[in-house]
């Protein structure tokens, strides 16, 4: 259908929007409410699990056993998601977490999934050149730190437990969960003290 | 479903290109295609994508994370490991 | 390591399959945020209930963004592909045929 392609973005969603709702499939109701979950989901998520692994080291072995699990442990609506892995960063290994086919993303914890997440540059350096790459987020990463890029293919959706940074002890869960932003935890970044 | 790969395993992935020959959808990157890895994890086991996308009866196979060298993949790369999820149906054993 | 083994892409690589391609490596990322608008939104609500309906699985979604000819993949934003995914999928389906959608779109004018 060729016509397709010179359609206007908006009126094409119009004419499908009109067509799904006509033949049952959603109601514009049923919509609003996806939309407002999804708008739910958000960075916040994620970094409540990162502070309470930090704070919990029995929570930390669960979740880095079982990412969705310790998800639903907080609260976090996991049903229907694919299952979540979680890559622990230590002083010797830094992880970092690109899907180089599409945008594969752990949206249940982090929300949408960035702009720059979704770019061809991101997707194609992140394998190639991830060191570079850091250095456009404002990241240096120590040269005797391995860098291990996760490369999301498939069936799990990956977010990193980045370090816990020096100077938080004694911060509270909620004080730590703050300071923790969404590319903390698909490790272009590293959390820093505000 | 063939009999577990047990991490520390050395596989290589197939150096197949499905997209020469039509319509598919393959989770295999293409940079990995021919490349030495090894094992890492057993992830679990999910029906083969390559089906699912064209709705047809898929078979459950074992997923893995596998570790390349990226130097072996691109000379000039810059990171010490790339991980990636790979189907059975793509790892062959390697000496 | 030999300095001749060939690169990935000079095999024929798909145009959605990007890992180390050598065209992007001098690209700059473009780090700032970009708010998804409405419709960004409300396709992407919209896969989600195609999804849970087990009318589209997010396998057909990528194989149907990958089958977009590349010019074109290239020109269009993100959810602009997955629209056209939708679209393509419920066609194939048979959830919606070309003539309803020709009318549909007759209406939207």
């Amino acid at each position: 259908m060729t016509t397709l392609l010179e359609t206007p973005p908006d009126r094409l969603l119009a004419a499908v929007r009109q067509l799904l709702t006509a033949k049952g499939v959603f109601t514009q109701a049923e919509i609003a409410e996806r939309i407002r979950i999804t708008d739910n989901a958000s960075p916040a998520q994620g970094a409540r699990m990162v502070a309470r692994a930090w704070t919990d080291p029995e929570y930390r072995a669960r979740m880095l056993a079982d990412g969705a699990q310790a998800a639903e442990e907080l609260g976090i609506p996991m049903r229907g998601m694919p299952p979540l892995g979680v890559l622990e960063d230590t002083a010797e290994e830094h992880n970092l977490v690109v899907c180089t086919l599409c945008s594969c993303y752990p949206r249940a914890v982090l929300g949408y999934p960035p702009f720059w997440f979704k770019s061809a540059a991101y997707r194609a350096r992140a394998v190639r050149d991830p060191r570079g790459l850091l250095v456009e987020f404002g990241t240096t990463l120590p040269e005797q730190v391995k860098l291990r890029v996760v490369d999301s293919t498939a069936d799990y959706r990956w977010m990193v437990l980045p370090l816990r940074p020096a100077g938080t002890e004694g911060w509270t869960e909620t004080q730590l969960a703050a300071i923790v932003r969404e590319g903390d935890m698909i490790g272009v970044t590293f959390p820093k003290l505000p | 479903m063939s009999a577990l790969l047990a991490p520390g395993a050395k596989v290589r992935v197939r150096d197949d290109w499905p997209e020469t020959r039509g319509p598919c959808h393959i989770r295999t990157p293409h940079y990995l295609r021919g490349a030495r890895g090894v094992v890492e994890k057993h992830l679990g086991a999910f029906p083969n994508p390559e089906d699912l996308a064209f709705a047809r009866p898929a078979a459950v196979l074992n997923l893995y994370h596998v570790r390349f060298v990226p130097q072996t993949i691109w000379p000039d790369a810059k990171g010490e490991a790339i991980v990636v999820e790979l189907y059975e149906s793509w790892l062959e054993q390697a000496a | 390591m030999s300095t001749d083994t060939p690169l990935p892409e000079t095999h024929p690589r798909a145009m959605h399959d990007l890992g180390g391609v050598s065209k992007f490596m001098c690209d700059a990322v473009d780090v700032e945020p970009h708010a998804l608008n409405d419709f960004d939104r409300e396709i992407d609500a919209m896969r989600q209930i195609l999804g849970a309906r087990k009318l589209m699985s997010v396998d057909e979604m990528r194989r149907a963004i990958e089958a977009i000819p590349e010019a074109d993949y290239l020109r269009m934003t993100y959810y602009q592909r997955w629209l056209r995914s939708i679209t393509d999928n419920m066609l194939t389906k048979g959830v919606f045929t070309e003539a309803e959608l020709r009318a549909a779109l007759e209406d939207t004018k």
